[in-house]
């Protein structure tokens, strides 16, 4: 058994877990955070994508002692209280999901990609950076419509706020 | 149109939960005392089981059951079962062969359950299942439907010979023989339509919960159709009787036809739950869902169109072999037959058509619908071979469509179906004016100059929707009829709820259902609640595919709604001391046409509750039911067009632009409706270009996993040129054909006709991977 201790979502947590309970099992099933989804076995669908330490990390490739010491944050953390993520609001105006199971992990990735890219995007960089997310519902059309337009609505909120500075 | 009412793009109320990680699918679902099932698998496509023995796995840390397939047959559970029944066209019943839910002398395919073990957590079952030992001796297999009809073919199920499940045919035999004897010309073909893995990224999941106090039955399940499950599980697998089982579809990750089939494991996890007394959930890994899942399609058609020396067809005859597995899931048997052979007419008026459909056992999973289900055949043969026969006969694809489209209706296929609206010609204008399908000859000639291979495809496809007229349906073979039911809930304040037997697993039904409501009496949405997916709280439905939850569940859902609209508008009347002739509604309230005089809704709604005051006689309350049976199916048709850009050195196909152009008949929410063919086409594409189930000749599945079966991805695929025209439905109130399906249906063959078009040789398979693209264009340059 290890121990295990983390920030998740501002909040410290801990418990100890097998030693092979990977991140997501202990996200879901210890933490009953299960916004974080299991979409396949291999490492490949993207529906666990979850922040540590401020990347987009696959839940189900860590185990859950590797996360001890870390700031985690799920697609529960993301909001801030009532108000949406521009990146959740994005989703939802541009109807970037349908059944919901591939969107928390979209969401995630589309968030951390966003802040790797402070310059802006095009539809070509999204969707080559989709490549580790899988969607079976949308075609991707809405969700690379909505990252484009969260990454707009971004980076003009980051201006402002630097005009505000100035 | 308010702003919330018909036709507007409202965003979703549903979105909320999904966005913020609030959704609750099966998996999320935690039940006090739940302990975790695995399934011990047949790793052999096709063998005897010699022995189980689970000693070892009993004594294993945590484990609370491991249980078999004889175990389970003593309890008295039932076999699977098809639930359409075909005749053969000697007259024979269709040969059902038997299927346990857990294996109890044979296994049939790679994934066929066999054992299953309970245990503390998921992680001592998985230990546990591995310390399962049994003792097979294998057999021969055989995974291709050909072959498997050959004599000497390895014999699946002892009742069926030859492993034949059918020998089906429909249409005129004679008259097609002859038309084709009379030809100008005529096109043949071979056509193969390659085998898909549905791939819902919610994996299949099932949590059985026994009360014991109760003597009932709590599952919870990725359904399509909890009531079907439910009514199924009852009647055939003797589960439990209805009034002791509850089944309850909560937010599921996607279906596409997979998730409507009931499976063994939610029949065992309820069966276990009683077994061993304690809640039982299964959750399938990727690949267990690879193995296990119904596939779809997997088709070999030979094919000939007779033309006249006008280029006008004369006749169609069709020779199809169909793949269903191992067993026969729940609607297998109708898929290649009547979802299949029934649409064989296409768009075009053609006077003679007949087709002979033979289905077959193999040694590989299950097949049954899957989106499109028997449609995407039918389309991929007609539209494949039309662009073969404008090739041969040097006219242009466009052209020999248009002269060869039905253009008045309602027409009357010789293969069953009566086409009740369209306008074919409008989506082929549509979708070659938006492709700017007169400027390809530059763009090729450009691409060209770049040492690329440029094409273009199109295909007009038609469907049949609305799933289905009940009597029709039943004189067919269903065993089940295929109405819809609602109930509207107005209460005492004037909310709303719906109750409906459609159940939506992205489809977005807590929005449209709403939107209908918002139109009708002009309640907000916020205030107009969607319930679905629970049998204690809808008393009865048939679920949701077959793009039948507008047509069907929303036209149930307009019945519930006239007579609510005719008790308020009795009630306001009373109160206002008017005609009720004279009321209408308007802005949420209930007034006298033509005056000033209104009575807000909520207030109706209070009135018929307190019922102080109400007509002489008046029941209060107000609340209604509805059941809604189609007249007809309805028929969504449209054209889509698809240009592709091929690196001759890589094999590697670029889709430069995607155009659909569809009739779906009157819509409710068009961003909704964009969203679905977006999708459809994605799965459309896939499967031309990306996706194929692959066995060895052993029946090792050698796809099963993201790894090796190619999923399309952001990157492989273009934003979609879409749009609609619209010839409402006359066969519903509310005009509606469906959206659900189109994208998969009309897209795969304008792909293969591009990239044909591109490579200039007559066929390719699918999916035309870069590989088979390069072998392709190397061996053209032979030639």
């Amino acid at each position: 058994m290890s121990d295990v201790s983390f920030v998740v979502n501002g909040r410290r947590v801990s418990g100890t877990a097998e030693d092979r309970t990977l991140l997501v099992h202990f996200l879901r099933e210890n933490l009953g955070l299960t916004g974080t989804h299991v979409g396949c076995d291999t490492s490949q669908c993207g529906a666990c994508v979850v922040h540590v330490d401020g990347r987009a990390v696959k839940s189900c490739s860590m185990l859950a002692a590797q996360a001890s010491g870390s700031a985690v944050t799920t697609i529960e953390g993301l909001a801030n209280g009532s108000d949406l993520h521009p990146v959740q609001a994005a989703f939802k105006e541009h109807h970037g999901l349908q059944c919901g199971f591939c969107t928390p992990g979209m969401i995630m990735t589309a968030t951390d990609m966003i802040s790797r890219h402070p310059e802006g995007l095009d539809e070509a960089t999204v969707r080559a950076e989709l490549d580790g997310n899988i969607c079976r519902c949308t075609g991707y059309h809405n969700i690379v419509k909505a990252i484009l337009a969260a990454s707009k609505a971004m980076s003009k909120g980051v201006k402002g706020r630097a005009k505000q500075a100035a | 149109m308010g702003i919330e009412g018909v036709g507007a793009r409202v965003a979703r109320k549903e979105d909320k939960r999904f966005i913020t990680g609030a959704g609750r699918y099966v998996d999320d679902m935690v039940v006090p005392g739940m302990k975790h099932a695995v399934f011990v698998r047949s790793p052999h496509a096709h063998a005897q089981i010699k022995k189980i023995d689970v000693r070892q796995a009993q004594g294993m840390p945590g484990v609370i059951g491991v249980l078999t397939g004889k175990e389970l047959k003593a309890d008295g559970i039932g076999n699977l079962i098809c639930g359409w029944m075909i005749h053969s066209k000697d007259g024979s019943p269709m040969k059902m062969g038997a299927w346990s839910p857990l294996a109890v002398d044979k296994v049939r395919y790679v994934g066929d359950a066999v054992v299953v073990v309970v245990a503390e957590t998921k992680a001592q079952a998985r230990d546990a299942a591995e310390a399962v030992d049994i003792t097979y001796k294998e057999l021969k297999a055989v995974v291709d439907a050909t072959k498997a009809l050959e004599k000497g073919a390895p014999q699946i199920h002892a009742e069926a010979e030859d492993n034949l499940i059918f020998d089906w045919e429909i249409g005129d035999a004679k008259a097609t023989d002859a038309a084709i004897k009379a030809a100008a010309h005529v096109t043949r073909m071979k056509i193969v339509n390659n085998r898909l893995v549905p791939n819902a990224m919610e994996p299949r999941a099932a949590l059985g919960h026994y009360d014991k106090a109760e003597d009932h039955f709590t599952c919870w399940t990725t359904s399509q159709n909890p009531h079907v499950a439910r009514l199924v599980m009852s009647a055939f697998y003797n589960v439990a009787p209805e009034n002791k089982l509850r089944v309850i579809a909560p937010d599921v990750g996607g279906g596409f036809g997979s998730k409507i089939y009931i499976y063994p494991e939610e029949i065992v996890c309820l069966w276990a739950s009683k077994k061993t007394g304690v809640p039982v959930k299964w959750v399938a890994d990727r690949t267990e869902s690879f193995l296990s899942d119904a596939h779809g399609r997997d088709h070999v058609s030979m094919v000939e169109m007779a033309f006249d020396k006008d280029n006008r067809i004369t006749g169609l005859k069709v020779d199809t072999i169909a793949n269903l597995g191992a067993y026969m899931s729940l609607f297998s048997s109708c898929v290649p037959t009547y979802l299949y052979a029934t649409l064989l007419s296409g768009q075009y008026d053609i006077p003679a058509i007949h087709a002979n459909v033979r289905t077959v056992y193999t040694n590989t999973a299950p097949v049954d619908a899957y989106r499109g289900a028997g449609r995407p055949e039918a389309t991929y043969l007609l539209e494949r071979t039309m662009e073969a026969a404008a090739r041969e006969l040097g006219v242009s694809p466009a052209e020999l469509r248009r002269k060869n489209f039905i253009t008045s209706f309602p027409h009357q296929t010789p293969v069953i179906m009566n086409y009740d609206a369209g306008d074919y010609g409008a989506s082929l204008d549509a979708a070659m004016k938006t492709a700017d399908y007169a400027g390809f000859a530059g763009r090729k000639a450009a691409a060209a100059k770049q040492g690329k291979l440029r094409g273009i495809g199109m295909s007009c496809y038609i469907e049949a929707c609305g799933i289905a007229p009940s009597a029709a349906v039943g004189s067919l073979g269903a065993g089940v009829g295929l109405w819809e039911s609602a109930e509207v809930r107005v209460n005492a304040v004037g909310t709303i709820e719906v109750l409906t037997g459609s159940h939506s697993h992205g489809q977005g039904h807590e929005t449209t259902f709403a939107q209908l409501v918002n139109q009708r009496l002009g309640v907000p949405i916020d205030s107009v609640s969607i319930v679905h997916g629970d049998t204690d709280k809808v008393q009865m439905g048939m679920g949701t595919y077959g793009s039948r939850s507008g047509a069907v569940g929303m036209s149930a859902v307009a019945k519930a709604l006239d007579k609510v609209e005719a008790k308020a508008k009795k009630i306001a009347a009373h109160l206002l001391e008017a005609d009720e002739g004279d009321i209408v509604i308007e802005n949420g309230a209930l007034k006298v046409a033509g005056t000033d005089k209104n009575v807000p809704w909520f207030q109706v709604a209070l009135a018929a509750y307190t019922a102080h005051n109400l007509p002489a006689g008046m029941e209060p309350g107000l609340k209604e039911t509805a059941f809604y049976d189609p007249a007809n199916f309805t028929f969504p048709a449209g054209c889509y067009i698809c240009e592709v850009e091929i690196d001759p050195e890589t094999g590697t196909t670029e889709i430069v632009q995607f155009v659909a152009a569809d009739d779906f008949g009157n819509i409710i929410n068009p961003m909704i409706v964009e969203g679905q063919v977006h999708g459809g086409i994605a799965q459309g594409i896939g499967q031309a270009l990306l996706e194929g189930a692959h066995y060895d000749a052993g029946g090792q599945l050698l796809t099963a996993s993201y790894m090796d079966y190619t999923m399309p991805r952001a990157g492989d695929l273009p934003s979609f040129k879409v749009s609609t025209s619209n010839t409402p439905c006359p066969s519903n109130p509310l005009g509606i054909k469906g959206c659900g399906e189109a994208g998969a249906i009309g897209s795969p063959p304008a792909v293969i006709n591009a990239i044909t078009d591109a490579i200039g040789i007559p066929d390719i398979a699918m999916p035309a991977s870069p590989s088979t693209v390069w072998a392709a264009i190397r061996a053209a340059k032979k030639h």
